[in-house]
């Protein structure tokens, strides 16, 4: 465990100049759409601060989210975000394994009780005593209950801890549910996303270091400055969009030239996230840009929504069998009415 | 299930379910009706022109009436082709047309849509001000008048605060305009929106009938 520093010492013997920490903070503050003199505060606050303790705990999870993390980080400012926090226990980055691992989360449990932050990946199986996912022996619903007992706040990093996820996904085999669907008494924050993009850990957590508390969060309890618009809004292909330009293929013409993806399923109109202006690696690109739609993945059961092919638009069932079936009803129906109601003809001629 | 997969899910397949049903019980049922024998001597052999003539002639104002009628049917005109701009133009909607038919066709830009959108909801409203303010077509008017105008200006309203994102987020708007359109099928065939269906059979029958009789159409 690492002894309490402050960031800016933490800084200066890595070498990190005044200039690229400041230029690092505004970048941040920038990117959370606070006034320019937050980048100031932040960069104040943060060189004074103590390395904030962190607990990183990974349930149900495929480790997309730290693979996402730790390689978007590299070789960018941002893994400075590792230089500000403390870093405690993490199954996957630390060292340390076995006994000796488990001991170093119990330490710094105990030694910063009530003030370090916990960040959860993956979602926690309840079924049958959560037996599908153990640490140590431990179920993972035991160790999140544990750990945020003493947490000042948690962050659920990924959609399956934020909301279940694919684990979570019909028939749910494992009984798997988010962090805020067992802590009820803790600030939780969550950071959806199939991986969640790394820039937005970065901010957040330099947002809870300056702080002290979680930024402005939306009814999903995710970040408003992340996640305040939809990937369609901010899409660079909106404007084919308004146009009425689709690709109908994903090699065609249309999808060459960059048209709106809309006809091929995607859901950017319906998810909120900033992948349309933060983008993946560093910038570069992300999926939409890739030349394919948008899953959804920041949102609540995006695995359960219907396929990822079919257009928003478009009823999620095959409803031709239903209704091939309600017009031969109807049809029936009629004929019976036609009939007793010629027969009525019928009888009313005769009486004349 | 949230609202959206609730509109798109069983909301729609049921109200699929209730208009395809309606519709064949209603036409059905009106198509083999009795036919009121008539022992004249045809003054034509074909009748089919007479019906064409009718409908297209009933289309159109006639010369008498037409400073008392043209204001209203220039209304109608004006959200009838506005729907069917927005109705079958709009991307979205062409896809649920193709998963349900197969058929395929361009649609416009989306400035088109918006704009024929706002101008039948403009449209619209002038109609239903006037039903309430022109004394005999406010007697005329009942509860089938009021809530066939509702059915059809609520998809109109909800779709364009959905593009527009106005008043709640995109999906809640969107789930709101399936709904409104799911009301709007169930009603269809049970309503007055019907006339969609049997205007040009009605018209038809009508102008089938006059040329049969010699009648000038």
């Amino acid at each position: 465990m690492n002894e309490p520093d402050t960031l800016g010492a933490s800084l200066a013997r890595t070498g990190i100049s005044r200039r690229s920490f400041l230029k690092f903070c505004t970048a941040m503050a920038s990117l959370m759409a606070l006034p320019p003199s937050a980048a100031y505060a932040m960069a104040d606050a943060l060189n004074r601060a103590q390395r904030q303790s962190v607990i990183w705990l990974s349930f149900q999870e495929c480790t997309g989210c730290v693979e996402s993390l730790t390689r978007s980080f590299d070789p960018t400012l941002e893994q400075l975000i590792f230089e500000m926090i403390s870093l405690d226990y993490q199954e996957t980055l630390q060292a340390a394994s076995g006994e000796a691992a488990e001991s170093a989360r119990e330490q710094a449990m105990k030694a910063s009780y009530g003030k370090y932050l916990l960040i959860v990946d993956g979602s926690i199986p309840t079924k049958d005593g959560g037996v599908y996912s153990t640490v140590a022996g431990v179920s993972n619903h035991d160790l999140l209950v544990e750990a945020a007992r003493g947490a000042a706040a948690i962050v659920a990093v990924g959609t399956c801890s934020s909301f279940g996820g694919i684990p979570h996904a019909n028939p749910n085999p494992t009984g798997a549910v988010s962090v805020a669907d067992l802590i009820r008494d803790k600030p939780i924050m969550n950071v959806p996303g199939c991986p969640p993009i790394p820039s937005v850990i970065a901010g957040v957590l330099a947002y809870f270091v300056t702080y002290g508390k979680l930024p402005e969060l939306d009814h999903l309890g995710r970040p408003k400055v992340f996640f305040a618009d939809t990937i369609h809004d901010r899409c660079y292909r909106r404007p084919f969009y308004e146009q009425g330009k689709f690709a109908k293929t994903f090699d065609d013409e249309g999808a060459r030239n960059g048209w709106c993806l809309y006809e091929l399923g995607c859901k950017g109109p319906t998810t909120y996230n900033a992948c349309a202006t933060i983008k993946w690696n560093g910038g570069v690109s992300f999926p939409i840009e890739s030349g394919h739609g948008c899953l959804g993945c920041s949102e609540p059961d995006f695995w359960d929504k219907g396929s990822f092919y079919k257009p928003l638009a478009v009823p999620l069932a095959d409803n031709t069998p239903t209704i091939t079936a309600a017009a031969l009803g109807g049809a029936a129906v009629g004929t019976v009415a036609a009939v007793i109601s010629r027969t009525h003809q019928t009888h009313i001629g005769e009486e004349k | 299930m949230d609202l959206l997969q609730f509109a798109r899910g069983p909301t729609l397949t049921w109200a699929f379910a209730i208009f395809a049903f309606g519709m064949t019980w209603r036409l059905v049922g009106i198509l083999l009706l009795k036919r009121r024998p008539d022992y004249s001597e045809p003054r034509n052999a074909t009748s089919w022109p007479g019906a064409i003539k009718l409908i297209i002639s009933r289309s159109w104002p006639h010369r008498e009436f037409i400073q008392r009628t043209a204001f209203g049917q220039t209304l109608g005109y004006i959200f009838h082709i506005g729907l069917v701009i927005v109705v079958f133009g709009f991307a979205p909607h062409i896809l649920v047309f193709k998963g349900l038919t197969g058929l395929d066709w361009p649609n416009l830009p989306n400035a088109i849509i918006y704009a024929s959108g706002a101008i039948t909801l403009g449209a619209l409203i002038v109609v239903l001000g006037r039903r309430l303010i022109h004394p005999v077509l406010r007697l005329l008017s009942n509860f089938d008048d009021y809530f066939s105008w509702f059915v059809t200006f609520a998809p109109v309203a909800t779709g364009m605060l959905a593009v527009a994102h106005l008043g709640a987020r995109y999906e809640t708007l969107l789930a709101i305009h399936i709904l409104s359109v799911a009301l709007l099928l169930v009603w269809f065939p049970f309503g007055k929106l019907m006339h969609a269906a049997l205007v040009f059979v009605s018209r038809g029958s009508t102008g089938a009938l006059f040329e049969r009789k010699g009648a000038s159409i």
